[in-house]
């Protein structure tokens, strides 16, 4: 139904494959429904954004990708296979990180030990090997370390590494969070609306530090956003929702010229 | 390359000096920088390879002799060894300042005809590729920073590393003609070339030859015996000439170790863990420091706060005399060794200027209580003089000379005399060779015999040689009685109580001085509520016969200290008025940057300075305001005017 090969973006990036595919998904909470039939997929190094007014279904549909929520209906394909229900942490260790849109950060830690929490997939040693300190451990907390103040370097937070998050400014603290999501070095990055409650400066900058991600990292990133500029402006490939389900797929000027969109966007009565 | 000290004093340029240390101390470490979160760091035969590499590189690119090569960005062991290669394959370094936008760069770089640029990363790149239709000269374009560069057109634009790593593989190629330029530079050639603000008019481009550079090295690090033990922290703009002296000229002539912070954010911190030996930052620097560990201590509790206040009383007596080596009673001294213990070695290392041997500042007269603090404390701050065009220094102050209302005396090897009218002139080894280009301002500042006019108006002090500068010389005026007028002395003076915001003195050709005050609204306002004084608004307040009392007072102390001295005894303040209003750069009377502008106020409120000279006790006014959003309006007043009796000159009558 969708297209598997890879394109050429009009500033020259190659995108690859899809790896992730939804098929017919529909998501009810009691008689609500949430998301209704729903399929679109995610390619390779993209950077794919799902847009939709207020109460859309954005973040539901984040959270399906996420596997926090299972459909009712519909099934998801992860490299090729289809997915089977899963426990959030177990698609952690698939490669799939996030950011939450209200800051989902430990606010007593500092920054440098909030981003270490994200490299908890890439640690071997239990917690044994890690109280007596053994050599393993040693190296393993070295090796992650140097990782993370890679990650604090490439955001320019190295004032922050060791203030407390709760003490952090909105805008920082969001970084903070792309840091974390950052350490688990996906292959599969979901952002909750980066860019809420920022400043045009702020925006400025999260736009320009998803856009290095992806470029620096090959990082495929799925993002949902309220802020059509920003969107129109970072995203290969838009997906738009209103009330559950998909009004419009493509790139930005295709979107930008959907009547159903711009219906959705600037409010006709809805019968 | 075997050269023993005293050869040091033949090189003829600074990559000699680095071969020199590189052979010397090879292993002493020469470049810090903090990356990662860890100290990254260079020696000296290290940073010499590097350099090596990168002179190499830029002979790969076709740099020729004479060609120029712009630096922007901040402070990093990249750029300073970029300066030293370039100098090495004969070119001439030119650090820009990195936060001049585009238009203030296409100047700089098209009059310099810069055929190269290194920039630290894309944002600087951007800069330059914005401008690049503009600057005909431009080759090429190395960057330091390779995020978000994969898109671009590589053509003519390297990576810094690469380059280098280029410059590696054909050194079998390159290097005789490597060690041909650099064995071809003079004393007399061009060491750097650097840019001065200038508030008036366009930047100019300051040439100073290796001569200056080297010649001024070694004087100054003699002057304070600095030595390869010592450490600096570089963290001021690479394209201002204290930067380059500090962390080029006396680095490469003493072999102490340059280290550079992780970002323009953290100096604070990396500052502490560096912890130099030997310092610099402008007065608002220490300023601001001062104010912020005063804030934390009113939030102390009250135990910590009566210690603080007990000894840093007792640094304020005794900590400026142990610095100087006055005698002073055992007894205090052991109490200084108890404070020590408690407060001001801890102070000292929260401020991160524990090992600083020595310190200094300059640009702006640094209030008298703020010098004191830090020299109580145990820092050893002093004050010199300087100007790019000198290769910075014209005077400085000696180890036991040290005070805050003088610059010190004249540094080695510097001449010393005052004009007629007052302004102060110097000729040195150190003295810049012209302005690039320019041959007009360079004849209008050096005359043929060498002496270079500084624009500012100052005396030498009889007894102690000390230069006192006084004013910028086009302020400085003549009273009636011929006495001398410096309005800006009197006002920093004022401005240094924190009641007094801002104030405008008037003098030039009248009988006697007056002025204007505006009153620090915090400063005030917190004083008001601790003293019950109801108020609401702004004009109230600064109508209120309390705060004319309290203003009335600063003045006298401000006489006071103006009638100790002979010249401008006459400055003294005979009348002042509390203005209803703050000045404002909205309206004109500041500028952008908070200088008074003289005019404007003077013509806009020529009703006040009436009445100040009249004698009225009290004057109706109206002025215009323009509020944020650029509508204008009204206000109007009746302010009085206070009178001051002057303090007699000593020895003399009133």
């Amino acid at each position: 139904m969708t297209a598997t090969d890879s394109y050429q973006t009009p500033d020259g990036r190659t995108i690859g494959p899809n790896v992730m595919e939804m098929r017919n998904i529909s998501l009810r909470f009691g008689g609500v429904k949430a998301i209704q039939d729903i399929s679109f997929d995610i390619h390779e190094g993209e950077i794919r954004a799902i847009i939709g007014p207020n109460g859309a279904g954005k973040s539901s549909m984040l959270n399906v990708i996420n596997g926090f929520y299972h459909p009712q209906e519909g099934e998801i394909l992860y490299k090729g296979e289809v997915r089977k229900p899963m426990k959030p942490y177990e698609i952690a260790y698939q490669g799939i990180a996030r950011t939450f849109q209200n800051i989902a950060l430990f606010k007593g830690m500092s920054t440098l030990d909030n981003i270490m929490t994200g490299r908890l997939t890439h640690m071997k040693t239990g917690m044994l090997e890690q109280i007596i300190w053994s050599g393993r451990a040693e190296r393993e907390e070295v090796e992650n370390r140097a990782f993370v103040e890679h990650i604090i370097d490439f955001l320019e937070i190295q004032t922050i590494r060791k203030t407390p998050v709760g003490r952090l400014p909105y805008g920082l603290q969001k970084r903070v969070e792309l840091g974390r999501a950052l350490a688990a070095e996906p292959s599969l990055l979901l952002l909750d609306e980066p860019m809420a409650g920022m400043n045009v400066e702020e925006k400025e900058d999260m736009s320009r530090f998803i856009l290095d991600v992806n470029d620096e990292f090959g990082t495929t990133i799925a993002l949902i956003e309220h802020d059509m500029g920003v969107v129109m402006d970072i995203a290969d490939r838009v997906v738009v929702m209103d009330y559950g389900k998909k009004i419009g797929d493509g790139t930005p000027s295709e979107v930008r010229n959907n009547q159903d969109v711009i219906d959705a966007y600037l409010g006709v009565s809805h019968d | 390359m075997a050269a023993s000290k005293s050869e040091k004093s033949t090189f003829a340029s600074i990559p000699e000096l680095v071969a020199f240390q590189a052979h010397n101390i090879p292993n002493s470490p020469a470049y810090r920088e903090k990356e990662y979160g860890i100290w990254q760091s260079w020696s000296w035969s290290e940073a010499a390879e590097e350099i090596d590499a990168l002179a190499l590189g830029f002979l790969t690119l076709g740099v020729a002799k004479g060609d120029y090569i712009a630096i922007i960005g901040r402070n990093r062991p990249h750029f300073y060894w970029s300066m030293i290669a370039a100098q090495s394959v004969g070119a001439i370094p030119v650090p820009v300042y990195q936060d001049a936008v585009a238009e203030e760069l296409v100047y700089v770089l098209d009059h310099c005809g810069a055929k190269f640029v290194l920039a630290e990363n894309q944002e600087q790149v951007d800069k330059v590729l914005e401008i690049k239709k503009g600057l005909k000269a431009l080759e090429h374009i190395i960057f330091l920073d390779n995020r978000g560069m994969r898109k671009y057109d590589r053509a003519n634009l390297h990576d810094f590393k690469d380059l280098q790593n280029k410059g590696r593989d054909s050194e079998k190629k390159f290097t005789k003609t490597l060690a041909s330029r650099r064995k071809a530079i003079k004393s007399s050639d061009v060491c750097v070339m650097l840019y001065t603000s200038g508030t008036t008019g366009r930047p100019k481009g300051v040439i100073l030859s290796n001569h200056n550079i080297i010649k001024t090295s070694e004087a100054s690090s003699s002057f304070d015996k600095l030595n390869a033990s010592d450490n600096v922290l570089a963290y001021l703009p690479m394209a201002w000439v204290g930067d380059f002296i500090f962390s080029i000229g006396q680095a490469c002539w003493t072999g102490f170790c340059v280290s550079c912070p992780e970002n323009t954010e953290t100096m604070q911190q990396d500052l502490k863990e560096i912890g130099p030996t030997y310092f610099f930052a402008p007065p608002r620097y220490f300023e601001g420091l001062l104010t912020n560990v005063m804030i934390r201590m009113e939030d102390a509790s009250a135990v910590k706060r009566f210690l603080f206040s007990y000894f840093m009383d007792h640094a304020q007596k005794i900590g400026g005399n142990l610095l100087d080596g006055h005698s002073v009673s055992v007894i205090d001294k052991l109490k200084y060794a108890i404070g020590q213990l408690f407060i001001y070695g801890p102070l000292r290392n929260t401020l991160g200027l524990s090992n600083v041997r020595v310190g200094y500042t300059a640009g702006e007269a640094i209030g008298p209580e703020i010098f004191d603090f830090y020299r109580s404390i145990g820092i050893n701050l002093k004050q010199l003089y300087g100007q790019t065009e000198a290769s910075v220094y014209i005077t400085q102050q000696p180890d036991g000379q040290v005070r805050s209302d003088t610059v010190g005396i004249a540094s080695p090897g510097v001449e010393l005399k005052i004009s007629d009218s007052g302004e102060v002139f110097y000729r040195s080894p150190g003295t810049f060779v012209e302005y690039f280009k320019n041959p007009k301002s360079t004849k209008e500042t050096k005359d043929a015999e060498g002496w270079v006019a500084t624009g500012d108006a100052g005396f030498i002090e009889a007894e102690t040689g000390h230069l006192r500068i006084i004013d910028r010389a086009k302020d400085v005026g003549k009273m009636e009685d011929g006495h001398l007028f410096a309005p800006k002395y009197v006002e920093n003076k004022l401005k240094f109580f924190p009641n007094v915001l801002e104030c405008v003195v008037f003098g030039a050709g009248r009988k006697f001085c007056t002025a204007f005050i505006n009153i620090d609204l915090n400063a005030v306002g917190n004083w008001a509520e601790r003293n019950n004084i109801a108020y609401s608004s702004y004009q109230e307040l600064a109508g209120h016969k309390n705060v004319y009392e309290m203003i009335k007072d600063h003045i006298n102390e401000t006489n006071e200290s103006l009638a100790d001295d002979d010249m401008l005894s006459g400055c003294q303040i005979h009348r002042f008025v509390i203005l209803h209003k703050e000045l404002d750069a909205d309206d004109g009377e500041l500028t952008r940057t908070r200088k008074v502008r003289r005019r404007v106020i003077e013509d806009k409120f020529h009703d006040l300075i009436n009445a100040l000279y009249d004698g009225s006790s009290e004057v109706y006014t109206e002025t215009e305001v323009t509020y944020e959003d650029g509508t204008k309006g009204a206000i109007s007043a009746t302010l009085a005017i206070a009178d001051v009796t002057p303090v007699a000159q000593k020895g003399k009558a009133a």
